[in-house]
C-alpha cells in the first residue's frame, strides 16, 4: 500500500511499487489529464508536480512518491498561477490538438512559481523538454509572458 | 463511394468556384429528428444512383442530426470531421451558426459518430484529410444553419400571426414586428413542427458576423484543464489494456513463442496470437492497465519468422534508387526539352528524402466493446467509413452493426487515415479472439511510442534527379526530372482513382503542375518496397516543393536575378494567387527594403497545395557557424479565411513541422528490415529552442475557402534552405540537412 497526497487529498494504492506514477494516475485513479507520449522522459506530456517540482511521471515509480505531494493538471484550476496560465492559454488560442498541453502547462506553472518574470531564455530552458508536434511553441511563449504579467499586476 | 470525386479532390484541383448566396439546393433530403432535444435537424445527401432509381433511404434509417437546440437555448452542432488540432471543432460550427444566427456563446460542438449523414458531401465517405474540411463543408454547414433558422422564424411568425418576412434573427433570438421577440430555446419545440424549407438564401459575405472573424477555439477550456477526453483516455468498466507484440520486419509471422513468464506478471490476464496488418502475425498481451501489459510484453519469448521477406536497408535502397534513376521510367509529363542539350548553362542536382513518421503526440489506440452481434468502437480516426467497414469485416458484422464513436485525437497528420485501417482492424482482431476466449469486457488496444515509430505507414523515401539547361538570363530551355520512390496509392482502394497510366499523382504533385512556365520531361519509378507508406501532412508536396523551390532559387542566383522577381517572371501573370501571397510575404517581411545584419540572409519560397498558396520569406543566420531559422513571414492565399486565428495557427504549426524535417535525426532508416529509431531520442522532432518567429498574413478574399491544414508546410524547408545557400554557398540536397 503506497500512500501519497494527490491534489490535496490522501490516496492509498495497492499497486506494484514499480508502477510509474503516470499509469497509477491514469489506470488506477482514472485521472487521464496527465498524458502518455513516450514513456522515457523524452516528451514531457506526463509532467506533474512532485513537492512542487516538475517531474516526468512516466519514469517516476510509485514507490518514489510515497508520503509526498503530487499535483496534476486537474488541480490547476485551484491554483492562482495555474488559473493565470490556463487563462493566458485560452486567450492566446495556444492549443491545437492539445495533447501535449497538460504537460506544457505543468512545466509553465512550475517555471512561474520559481521565476515569476521569466525571460524568453528561461521559458525555452524550462519548456524544451515538452514536445509539441503541432508546433504551438510560439504561442506558449507569448502565453507564459502574459500569465507572468497578469500575476504581477 | 464516389471515387472520381475523391480523385479530383486528392489531385488537389484548385478550389473550384462555388456559388455564394441565393443558392438553390437540389437532391437533398432534410430530416427532423428529436433525440432528446427540443429541435433537431439532419441532412441527408441522396446518393445519385439511389435517387435516380427512386430508392433513397427513408428518414427513419438516417438517425443523424447536425443541429439540435435544447430548451435552455444550447445549440449542439455535430462536427462530421475528426478534430486533431486543425480547428474544425470551431470552424464548422462557425459556418452553421453564422447562417442560423445562433448565439456563439451557446454553441456546443460534438464530434459526430460514423454515419451516412456525416459523409463528406463531395467524397461520399466520412473522412478528414486533404485539407478539405472547411472547403467541402462550406455550403453544407451554412445551408443547414439557414434551414434551421427559417424554421425558427416560421415558428415565431406563426405564434405572433406575423409574416416571416417581417421577422429578423440575431443571436438566437427572433425579432418580430412591434418589438416582439422570442429566444430560440423557447421556440425550439414549435420550430420542430415547421416544414423544412426547400430553398434557402445564404448570407452575402458582407453580412457575416462570425465567418472571417478571428474566433477562439471552442476546445481550449477542456484542453487546458485536463478534462478533454482523447481516445487514449477512454475508460469503461472492466476495460483491459492490450499491447501487441509485432514482428521486427513488416509482414513477419509468429514463430515459436512462450508466454509462461508473461502470464506470471501480476495483472496480465491473457496472451494469445492475433493476425496483424499486411498478413503478419503477433501476440496480444491483455492486462489490467498499461504497466502489467508492458511488463508482460517484455517477458514474452518469441521467435519471428521473417524468411522470404524483403529486408530493407536504407543505404542499399539509396544505391538502388540511384540506379533506377538512370533508367527510363514512366512518363508523367512530356514537353519538348530538345533545347536542353544546347543550353548555355547546366544545373544537375540529386536530392534525397528519408522515410518520415507522423509521430502524433497521442499514440495510436482503439477501444472496442464487442458484443457478438454488434461492436462499439472508440477511436480517433480520419477515416470513419473505411474503419467501420474494416472492423465489420474482421468481426463478421455488417457495417451498421459497428458503431464508431469518434474521439478527439492528439494529432494525426495523415496517420489516422489508413486505407488498410491497420490499427482499427488489428484491434478488432484482438476483440474477436478475446471474445472467442470467453471474455466480455471492453479492451483498449494501444501503441507505445516505439510501436508508433516501428509501425510503418511512413512518408516514403524519395530520390530526385534533375537536369536543367538554361541561358544567361535564366531562361529555362529544358527541365529533365526523375523521381524515384514508392507510390502511396498503389495497392489501395484509391489506386484506380489516384493513379493515371500507372503514375501515382501523390508522387508527382507539386512538380507536374508547377506554376512556372518551363519545358519539362518528368519521369517516375515507383518501386515496390516492403515498407508500408502513407500520406503525411501535405503528402507529395513534402518533397516536391523542396526540390522545385530550391532549384528555381538556384537558377535565380546563378543568373544573377532577384529570387522574387525571377519567380514572378516565370509565372507569367498566370498565377495571381501565388503572386499575391508572395507579395504579401515580401511586404510584411521587409525583404528588399530592410538591410540584414552580417551573417543573416533572406530565403524565399512559394507553393500551392490543396488549392491554397503559401509563400514564405524567411530570415536565417549563422550562429557559431551553424545556420538557424530566426523568422518566417508567411503570405497565405486560402480565399476567404473562415477563422483567421486558426489559419495562422495552422501555418505556425506546419512551419514548425517542416522545420523538424531539416533537423538532425528526423528520419526513419532501416537495417536488415528493422527500423533503427525507437523513441524521441533517436527520432527527433523540433523542440521549443528551434522555434522561429512565425508571422502569418492572409490575403483578403471573398472567394469560397480553400483548406489550410497542410499548405503551410511545403514551402518552409526550401525557403530556409535558400537562405542557408546564401549564407554558406552550400545547396542542401538531402533532408534532414547535413550541416557537418
Ligand atoms: S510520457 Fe513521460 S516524458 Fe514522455
Ligand atoms: S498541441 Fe498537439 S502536440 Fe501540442
Amino acid at each position: 500500500m503506497i500512500e501519497f497526497e494527490l491534489n490535496g487529498r490522501r490516496v492509498a494504492l495497492s499497486a506494484d511499487p514499480a508502477t510509474p506514477l503516470l499509469w497509477a494516475l491514469r489506470d488506477h485513479l482514472a485521472m487521464t489529464g496527465t498524458k502518455f507520449g513516450c514513456g522515457m522522459a523524452l516528451c514531457g506530456a506526463c509532467t506533474v508536480h512532485l513537492d512542487g517540482a516538475a517531474i516526468r511521471s512516466c519514469v517516476t515509480p510509485l514507490s518514489a512518491v510515497a508520503g509526498r505531494k503530487v499535483r496534476t493538471i486537474e488541480a490547476m484550476e485551484d491554483d492562482a498561477v495555474g488559473r493565470a496560465v490556463q487563462k493566458a492559454w485560452i486567450e492566446h488560442d495556444v492549443v491545437q490538438c492539445g495533447y501535449c498541453q497538460s504537460g506544457q502547462i505543468m512545466s509553465a506553472v512550475e517555471l512561474l512559481k520559481r521565476t515569476p518574470q521569466p525571460s524568453d531564455e528561461d521559458i525555452v530552458a524550462a519548456l524544451s523538454g515538452n514536445l509539441c508536434r503541432c508546433g504551438t511553441y510560439q504561442r506558449i511563449k507569448a502565453a507564459v509572458h502574459a500569465a507572468a504579467r497578469e500575476l504581477a499586476a | 463511394m464516389r471515387y472520381e470525386a475523391l480523385m479530383q479532390r486528392l489531385a488537389q484541383m484548385p478550389g473550384e468556384p462555388q456559388p455564394v448566396g441565393g443558392l438553390v439546393l437540389s437532391r437533398r433530403e432534410f430530416l427532423k429528428l428529436s433525440a432528446g432535444a427540443a429541435f433537431a435537424l439532419g441532412l441527408y445527401t441522396v446518393p445519385a444512383a439511389a435517387a435516380e432509381a427512386g430508392q433513397a433511404s427513408k428518414p427513419s434509417e438516417m438517425p443523424d442530426a447536425f443541429i439540435a437546440v435544447h430548451g435552455d437555448g444550447g445549440i449542439v452542432i455535430q462536427v462530421n470531421r475528426l478534430e486533431f488540432g486543425q480547428g474544425v471543432y470551431t470552424a464548422l460550427p462557425m459556418l452553421l451558426a453564422e447562417e442560423f444566427d445562433g448565439d456563439w456563446a451557446l454553441v456546443r460542438p460534438h464530434l459526430a459518430p460514423a454515419g451516412d449523414a456525416y459523409k463528406d458531401p463531395f467524397m461520399g465517405m466520412q473522412m478528414t484529410g486533404g485539407s478539405m474540411s472547411v472547403k467541402n463543408s462550406w455550403l453544407q454547414y451554412r445551408e443547414l444553419g439557414a434551414r434551421a433558422r427559417a424554421m425558427f422564424v416560421a415558428a415565431a411568425a406563426r405564434r405572433w400571426g406575423a409574416s416571416p418576412a417581417a421577422c429578423r434573427t440575431r443571436n438566437s433570438v427572433v425579432l418580430g414586428p412591434g418589438g416582439r421577440h422570442a429566444s430560440y430555446g423557447e421556440l425550439a419545440a414549435a420550430a420542430m413542427a415547421e416544414a423544412v424549407p426547400e430553398q434557402v438564401t445564404l448570407k452575402a459575405a458582407r453580412d457575416f458576423v462570425l465567418i472571417g472573424k478571428p474566433t477562439r477555439r471552442l476546445d481550449s477550456p477542456a484542453k487546458v484543464n485536463g478534462r478533454e477526453q482523447y481516445g487514449l483516455d477512454v475508460h469503461l468498466p472492466g476495460m483491459k489494456t492490450v499491447l501487441l507484440a509485432k514482428p521486427p520486419v513488416f509482414g513477419g509471422k509468429l514463430g515459436r513463442w512462450d508466454a509462461a513468464a508473461a502470464r506470471k506478471v501480476p495483472g496480465v490476464v491473457d496472451v494469445f496470437p492475433v493476425p496483424l496488418d499486411r498478413g503478419a502475425g503477433g501476440l496480444a498481451v491483455v492486462a489490467e492497465g498499461f504497466w502489467p501489459a508492458h511488463q508482460g510484453r517484455r517477458a514474452l519469448q518469441v521467435q519471428w519468422d521473417t524468411a522470404g521477406l524483403e529486408k530493407v536497408d536504407s543505404a542499399r535502397q539509396l544505391a538502388h534508387y540511384r540506379e533506377l534513376a538512370g533508367t527510363p521510367g514512366l512518363v508523367a509529363r512530356d514537353d519538348d526539352i530538345s533545347a536542353l542539350d544546347k543550353a548555355m548553362h547546366r544545373l544537375r542536382a540529386e536530392y534525397e528524402f528519408p522515410y518520415l513518421a507522423h509521430a502524433p503526440m497521442e499514440v495510436l489506440n482503439c477501444t472496442l466493446h464487442y458484443h457478438g452481434d454488434r461492436c462499439d468502437i472508440w477511436v480517433g480516426t480520419q477515416f470513419q467509413t473505411m474503419d467501420q467497414m474494416a472492423a465489420a469485416k474482421v468481426l463478421g458484422l455488417k457495417p451498421e452493426q459497428v458503431a464508431i464513436h469518434t474521439q478527439m485525437a492528439g494529432g494525426g497528420f495523415g496517420r489516422r487515415a489508413v486505407p488498410t485501417s491497420d490499427y482499427v482492424a488489428e484491434a478488432a482482431a484482438v476483440a474477436k479472439s478475446w471474445r472467442a476466449a470467453g471474455h466480455g469486457e471492453p479492451i483498449k488496444v494501444m501503441w507505445t511510442r516505439e510501436d508508433d515509430l516501428h509501425g510503418g505507414y511512413y512518408r516514403p523515401a524519395y530520390l530526385h534527379r534533375v537536369d536543367i539547361g538554361f541561358n544567361g538570363s535564366g531562361r529555362i530551355m529544358g527541365w529533365k526530372h526523375m523521381v524515384v520512390g514508392q507510390s502511396i496509392a498503389a495497392g489501395t482502394a484509391m489506386a484506380p482513382f489516384l493513379m493515371k497510366n500507372g503514375i501515382d499523382h501523390l508522387v508527382v504533385e507539386g512538380i507536374v503542375d508547377t506554376p512556372y512556365r518551363l519545358p519539362m520531361r518528368l519521369e517516375v519509378h515507383q518501386p515496390e518496397v516492403n515498407v508500408p507508406v502513407l500520406w503525411w501532412r501535405s503528402v507529395g508536396n513534402t518533397h516536391t516543393a523542396y526540390v522545385m523551390e530550391t532549384l528555381i532559387d538556384e537558377l535565380a542566383q546563378q543568373s544573377g536575378q532577384d529570387p522574387v522577381a525571377y519567380r514572378k517572371e516565370l509565372m507569367q501573370n498566370r498565377h495571381p494567387r501565388h503572386v499575391a501571397a508572395l507579395d504579401l510575404a515580401v511586404a510584411r517581411s521587409g525583404y528588399g527594403r530592410r538591410k540584414l545584419p552580417k551573417d543573416h540572409a533572406w530565403g524565399v519560397a512559394v507553393h500551392e497545395a490543396f488549392g491554397s498558396v503559401v509563400a514564405y520569406v524567411v530570415e536565417a543566420a549563422l550562429d557559431n557557424g551553424r545556420p538557424r531559422l530566426l523568422k518566417a513571414t508567411a503570405g497565405v492565399h486560402c480565399n476567404l479565411a473562415v477563422n483567421p486565428l486558426t489559419v495562422r495557427a495552422q501555418v505556425e504549426g506546419a512551419a514548425l513541422m517542416a522545420l523538424s524535417t531539416t533537423l538532425p535525426d528526423n528520419a526513419i532508416t532501416f537495417e536488415d528490415g528493422v527500423v533503427q529509431q525507437d523513441n524521441f531520442n533517436t527520432y527527433q522532432i523540433a523542440r521549443m529552442d528551434a522555434m522561429p518567429e512565425v508571422d502569418v498574413h492572409i490575403v483578403p478574399s471573398a472567394d469560397p475557402p480553400t483548406g489550410m491544414g497542410e499548405p503551410g508546410l511545403p514551402p518552409l524547408a526550401p525557403a530556409y534552405a535558400n537562405a542557408i545557400a546564401r549564407l554558406t554557398g552550400k545547396r542542401l540536397r538531402r533532408l534532414p540537412f547535413d550541416l557537418a
